[in-house]
């Protein structure tokens, strides 16, 4: 029996709309689309939002978000952001980007972006592969990780390391607040959800450049289960990438 | 009491939702949705052990769960 005075509890944000999404199953990408929609309904930020949308898996995200976007070339978002943020700063105005098209392709845009301070958001969704294009080697790959175009694993002497943008971000004079979550389980999703709010309230307040990292699977390409590729984000990802704040100018004395 | 209704049309069996549940109730069923999924469910039999968590809900990638949670009265259920 349904009992009358029961509460809805959990249901879709009104920033994300009600549609099914291209994903493949287990994909994380979901996740972090609804924490950011959440974030904007609860900080009544969806009116007055601009999003410079990225190329990747993450392509068609103004069909998920209810908000006004534009389409940057491959990895050029955080010029098109700073572009926007220029143009209206009373605007809220976030990039979101996969890593191939942040830590590669627009490498030269998110330095200068972050490095000139520009008061912008940046949600990096880190899942060590080209997803889109077939699951190429990307520079967030994990050495030894097989991908298309490194069907032996990912050589360090030959390939290079993976980088470790949030740690690159917090070195950068401009950044105001950057850090690490993940989106493998209840604990860090709701942890990541947090360093979300504050890289906005960054901005809100007209502090300076905030960058969140979220780590997240992508069991398609990584030719496992939702299940395996969750596992493999906890025993193998967040090991080589730690979660954590690495740069928050509130706690160290603001900026000018 | 409380419970889960999962969105069938949107789930696509990736069983997230089942590896956080606090009290294991969640289970993949037999039924294939339109998409060709199986999709994830509360058997019948379980559905009073849920407790209105949200856990699945939280990290369902295709925001197909929704929670609804009954407050407890006082003296009891």
């Amino acid at each position: 029996m349904i009992e009358l005075n029961e509460k809805l509890v959990f249901d879709r944000p009104e920033s994300v709309i009600d549609r099914p999404t291209h994903y493949c199953p287990g994909c994380h990408h979901g996740i972090a689309h609804r924490l950011i929609g959440e974030l904007l309904d609860e900080m009544g930020l969806a009116e007055k939002t601009l999003l410079a949308s990225s190329i990747g898996c993450s392509v068609f995200l103004y069909n998920y978000l209810n908000v006004d976007a534009v389409e940057s070339p491959h990895g050029r978002a955080p010029a098109v952001a700073t572009g926007m943020k220029r143009a209206r700063p009373d605007k809220f105005v976030f990039t979101y980007q996969g890593d191939g098209d942040l830590a590669s392709i627009g490498m030269a845009e998110i330095m200068h972006a972050a490095n000139r301070g520009e008061k912008i958001c940046v949600v990096f969704v880190n899942n060590t592969v080209y997803g889109m294009t077939g699951g190429q080697m990307a520079p967030t790959t994990l050495i030894g990780q097989s991908t298309t175009t490194t069907p032996n694993g990912r050589c360090q002497t030959h390939d290079g390391s993976p980088i470790r943008m949030t740690e690159i971000m917090a070195t950068l004079g401009g950044v105001a607040y950057a850090a690490r979550g993940s989106l493998d389980n209840v604990k860090n999703i709701r942890q990541a959800k947090k360093y979300l709010k504050k890289a906005f309230e960054f901005q809100t307040n007209e502090t300076g450049f905030g960058f969140v990292e979220l780590l997240s699977g992508c069991p398609t390409n990584w030719k496992m289960t939702p299940l395996q590729a969750n596992e493999r984000l906890q025993n193998e990802m967040i090991p080589y990438f730690p979660l954590g704040v690495y740069k928050d100018v509130s706690e160290d004395g603001g900026v000018c | 009491m409380s419970r889960i209704v999962v969105q069938e049309d949107r789930c696509k069996g990736c069983l997230l939702c089942t590896t956080v549940c606090p009290v294991d109730i969640i289970v993949q069923s037999d039924r294939f949705n339109v998409s060709g999924y199986k999709v994830a469910e509360v058997p019948e039999a379980d559905a009073d052990k849920c407790i209105g968590c949200a856990s699945c809900a939280l990290i369902c990638p295709d925001v197909a769960i929704k929670v609804y949670k009954t407050p407890k009265k006082k003296g009891g259920k």
